[in-house]
């Protein structure tokens, strides 16, 4: 197996180069390079152990010393930078006794195991010994040693063998300075040193899983379980993670067909070689023994499931989609896509909507999170897409985040941001609860404006308020950029004495004067980049709040360029790349609307089929008429409505109402429960397309093992319309990102050929930018000039009354994944195994409440029942919980209530009373009844319940 | 769909739309946006309302929005 080479250090940035001699060659560097890495690069090994070239040097292993001439002694050469006219020597007598002298000492307290040891082959120090030419160690065993040293195994992923560690802080390092948790130290002094994550073992520590330290350590002593059991991998095939949206490149390392593990490439364009647990670590689902892998059709959700063919499903699903449409007419028929499958697999989903179904009813995923993104950014921007890149943030020097939860949401970046934020940058966190990042080590928020959810609008007015009052706005940028008009009437707008922070500070709880702190460092404290999440989309008011913020940005200049920019941070792997490839019922792909006449000549010239110009059904719209007997048949493809979507009950009476409903998944999940046809689907493991980042990075997903259900997601879809009369004859997936290219000006130049030589893309790519477009908006706006809009704020129908008194919000956790259909089905559950319900303590006090007491969460839409955690990161008056286990019936609670623009639902505020209870609700008790029955009838064993 | 829920969404869009200085402006871009992103069928619900029952429980400004813009509306 080819291995990335390791330079020792990272890579110098500097314009200037360097010459120098390297064992009687000339070699040029950049300056500032380490002798280490010049060696490297010239294809000189240098001996190395404490050195990697995802960390800074540390010259602590005495392995890398060099002569150098004119200069006494035997400098270390990963900490010695390069000089013009250096003349370096890295192999003489004396180094090579140097060497040997102190890996002897090493091995000395060494297991040797070799032949035995799970790195046997894959080990630095073994490799090193051999490099030096080690023959002998003179010590002797019988001293004092580390080698009883006691094992931790308590992480479900990997192990700590401290007899195996030469104590090198590689791991130390790593968990500083790539993760930024600081939850390993090296204890004692001497040989007394060792490493130590806290107080006790690795699963009590404050260890996050990322794999850094693994991936670091050049020993066994830090080690995949899945190598201890399975052995060394053979063969890598390079991919993307299917989790988040940051969209981690990974090296699938295998044995056959086996994923042995999954480490982070350090090519990756959006992870530079950094992970989190669940894309490092938590791929099991993909195999396991909950996967349906053959079809299943049932004419009545009261009847067990039957398997059948391939044909035989398809054929099926055909006819009952046809018949439908005769009975009730071609709009009562749609698809969802989802952002956990890749572009083309939905690209074939809405062509099959428009060309064959005859509609634009296709929805996607991103109406439930995203969608005011996509709409706010077009209005203001002219793309519905973030501006920067994620390495944008290491220019920043003012991060203001917004409803987001980087460090469980989004971790690979939030580690970067975390070092930008360690080197100096001011932090603002606009956010009810108090997430990680306002105080972490190393890292605490300047200013934390703990607003009440549902008044985003009135703080993002307040802030504009003193940016305009204050004389703060960049009004060159504005003038040049932007259209004059509706800035006036925005600047006019927020200048109002009802939007200053005095005036607003009753409504969103922010002080005032701590919210004028805030405005004036994003304003003038340099480069300053906006973070966003679903704490400002999923709102009444989404939509506004987006347009809030891209005001914000173009009032301050803070637009165009590294460093600054509007980047929502995407929740899923590909909520982008969905909403690119025309999911939405009103748009093409490219976001093009189905009304542009020449837009549509163009699709229907390459499709062959007329197509609508009338915007389709969004899912609120389907949900609404199927419970109205109105819709009547939907293929959802990945995606999981009844678990997902809010007001659960609403979602699965329209699901119950329906004659057909066709799921594609991995597994039979919350929605397939309600279906007629199940359709198996295939892993990301098994598959071949593209995924599309936040940073709008088109990345490959690699087929690296047979589809266990026999064919790739995207050829199902195929089937089906060939079925219904119009094949799709694709030979790959690549033919599919071919057509993608041929028919959308931002994919212009994209081909998966591209894709192998560059590794990523980040869109728009064409002719004017080949290579594709890291930063938009350099030089004007996608839509020519900026348009600002004015943002009114309107407080939330949900209002807290009486018989509701709380609110309730609701979020994400670093183990678990959207619905945790994924998650639930590894070891991640280790770290949550069901949704808590978090209450301020002066909540809990006036309900009697304690700690892991059952609470009955009531709102005007459902009640639930789930476990209470008292902690003051939630505020007086509000209380907060994660949806990651279907029985939790977090969405049983959340309401019809959305965005006025995108009908994204009001997900972060329900108006709720919570008080304790000693059984779980009647939904709850209906759900177990329902689900086991559901179970049963797919032949499943009884004990996917407790996973599910 | 259930008028009231449509009347709902109207209303949200209107509230939005309100608050811009120009009130023509604004019943234009109500219409654009109910135009973009509603269903044929959602408007023509909406249409109907407004006719039938003149605008009853719809925000003033998009039931205005409507009646200026019917025929784009309905097509």
């Amino acid at each position: 197996m080819d291995k990335q080479i390791d330079y020792g250090t990272p890579a110098a940035i500097a314009d200037k180069q360097v010459t120098l001699e390297i064992d009687g060659r000339e070699v040029t560097v950049a300056a500032g390079t380490s002798v280490m890495r010049a060696s490297m690069e010239a294809g000189i090994t240098v001996p190395k152990l404490c050195a990697t070239d995802s960390l800074d040097p540390f010259g602590s292993c005495r392995l890398c010393l060099v002569e150098i001439e004119g200069r006494r002694g035997y400098p270390a050469s990963c900490t010695t930078p390069v000089d013009a006219g250096m003349k370096v020597h890295t192999q003489t007598p004396k180094l090579a006794d140097i060497r040997r002298g102190v890996m002897e000492l090493y091995i000395s307290d060494h297991p040797l195991d070799c032949l035995t040891c799970a790195a046997n082959g894959d080990c630095e120090l073994q490799d090193m010994a051999g490099a030096v030419g080690l023959r002998e160690v003179r010590y002797g065993y019988e001293g004092e040693n580390h080698l009883k040293a006691e094992k931790d195994t308590s992480n479900p992923y990997f192990t700590f063998d401290p007899s195996k560690c030469i104590v090198c802080s590689r791991c130390v390092r790593a968990c500083e300075e790539t993760q930024g948790t600081f939850a390993l130290t090296i204890h004692g002094r001497g040989f007394d040193s060792k490493v130590a994550s806290g107080t006790g073992n690795f699963m009590d520590s404050e260890c996050v899983s990322c794999g850094a330290c693994v991936q670091a350590c050049p020993t066994a002593t830090l080690m995949e379980k899945s190598v201890i059991e399975q052995g060394l991998p053979e063969h890598s095939v390079t991919t993307t993670c299917a989790y988040c949206g940051v969209g981690c490149s990974f090296n699938a390392e295998m044995r056959g067909e086996e994923v042995i593990r999954m480490v982070p490439n350090k090519d990756g364009g959006a992870n530079h070689g950094h992970s989190c647990v669940k894309g490092r670590f938590a791929w099991g689902y993909t195999t396991h023994k909950d996967r349906i892998t053959t079809p299943m059709i049932r004419k009545s959700i009261k009847d067990p499931w039957q398997e059948v063919s391939w044909d035989e499903a398809i054929n099926y699903a055909a006819s009952e989609i046809t018949r439908i449409q005769r009975q009730y007419g071609k709009d009562s028929v749609g698809a969802i896509t989802s952002s956990r499958c890749t572009n083309e697999e939905v690209y074939v989903v809405q062509k099959l909507v428009r060309a064959v179904f005859g509609s634009n009813n296709v929805d996607t995923c991103a109406r439930v999170c995203h969608s005011p993104t996509g709409y706010g950014l077009k209005q203001t921007l002219g793309e519905s897409a973030g501006t920067q890149t994620f390495d944008s943030v290491m220019q920043s020097d003012v991060i203001m985040i917004i409803g987001a939860n980087p460090t469980d949401g989004h971790p690979v970046f939030a580690s970067q941001m975390k070092r930008r934020l360690r080197e100096g940058a001011k932090l603002i966190i606009a956010d009810p609860r108090a997430i990680d990042l306002v105080s972490s080590p190393h890292v605490r928020a300047d200013h934390h404006l703990k607003l009440r959810p549902g008044t985003n609008v009135a703080l993002i007015s307040a802030l504009a308020h003193v940016i305009v009052t204050e004389g703060l706005v960049n009004e060159a940028f504005v003038r040049e950029r932007c259209e004059w008009d509706s800035f006036v009437a925005w600047r006019d707008f927020v200048a109002k004495p009802e939007n200053s922070p005095e005036a607003l500070e009753p409504f969103s709880g922010v002080d005032a004067e701590e919210l004028r702190a805030a405005a004036r460092l994003y304003a003038t404290g340099g480069n300053a980049a906006i973070y966003y999440g679903l704490g400002v989309t999923e709102h009444s008011q989404g939509s506004t709040m987006v347009m809030g913020i891209a005001n914000l940005a173009m009032a301050t200049g803070n637009i165009g360029r590294e460093g600054v920019g509007v980047n929502p941070l995407r929740g899923q792997n590909n909520v982008q790349g969905s909403c690119d490839m025309g999911s939405m019922p009103h748009e093409f792909p490219g976001y093009r609307h189905v009304s542009d006449d020449e837009t549509r000549a163009l699709f229907e010239q390459a499709w062959g089929r007329p197509l609508s110009n009338d915007p389709g059904l969004r899912i609120p719209n389907m949900l609404d008429l199927a419970g109205e007997g109105k819709f009547k048949a939907i293929y959802c493809n990945g995606e999981d409505i009844a678990q997902s979507d809010p007001n659960t009950q609403h979602v699965t009476h329209a699901l119950e109402s329906m004659e057909c409903v066709i799921v594609q998944d991995l597994f039979l999940n919350e929605t397939a429960m309600y279906a007629h046809v199940f359709f198996p689907g295939a892993s990301f493991l098994e598959k071949s397309g593209t995924f599309t980042n936040a940073e709008r990075r088109i990345s490959p997903v690699r087929r690296v093992m047979t589809p266990k259900n026999g064919m790739e997601d995207w050829e199902i879809t195929a089937k089906l319309s060939t079925a219904l009369g119009y094949p799709m004859e694709y030979q790959h997936a690549s033919d599919i990102m071919d057509e993608i290219a041929r028919l959308t000006p931002t994919f212009e130049g994209v081909s998966f050929a591209k894709l192998d030589e560059l590794g990523s893309i980040q869109w728009p790519c064409n002719d004017t930018h080949p290579n594709g477009t890291p930063v938009m908006h350099v030089d004007e706006f996608v839509r020519g000039k900026g348009k600002f809009f004015i943002t009114q704020y309107v407080p939330t129908s949900e209002k807290v009354t009486a018989r509701f008194p709380l609110i309730l919000t609701t979020g994400r956790i670093l183990s678990q994944y959207n619905v945790g259909a994924q998650t639930r089905r590894t070891a991640n559950v280790a770290w949550h195994q069901e949704d808590l319900i978090e209450i301020h303590p002066h909540d809990a006090e006036e309900r009697g409440i304690q700690e892991g007491d059952w609470v009955g969460i009531t709102s005007r839409a459902g009640e639930t029942v789930l476990r209470a955690t008292i902690t003051e990161r939630v505020q007086p008056g509000v209380v907060y919980t994660t949806f990651h286990h279907p029985e939790s019936g977090a969405n049983v609670i959340t309401t019809d209530n959305s965005d006025w623009a995108t009908n994204c639902p009001e997900y972060k505020v329900t108006a709720v009373q919570v008080a304790r209870v000693t059984q779980l609700s009647d939904w709850q008790t209906e759900y177990q009844n329902f689900s086991e029955a559901q179970i049963a009838f797919a032949g499943l064993p009884a004990d996917v319940a407790a996973t599910e | 769909m259930q008028t009231q829920r449509l009347l709902e969404m109207a209303n949200q869009i209107g509230d939005f739309f309100q608050s811009y200085p120009d009130p023509v402006e604004a019943r234009k871009d109500i219409a654009n946006h109910l135009k973009k992103f509603w269903a044929l069928s959602m408007r023509e619900q909406i249409i109907a309302h407004v006719e039938a029952q003149q605008g009853a429980g719809l925000h003033a400004i998009v039931g205005e929005a409507i009646k200026e813009h019917r025929a784009a509306l309905a097509s």
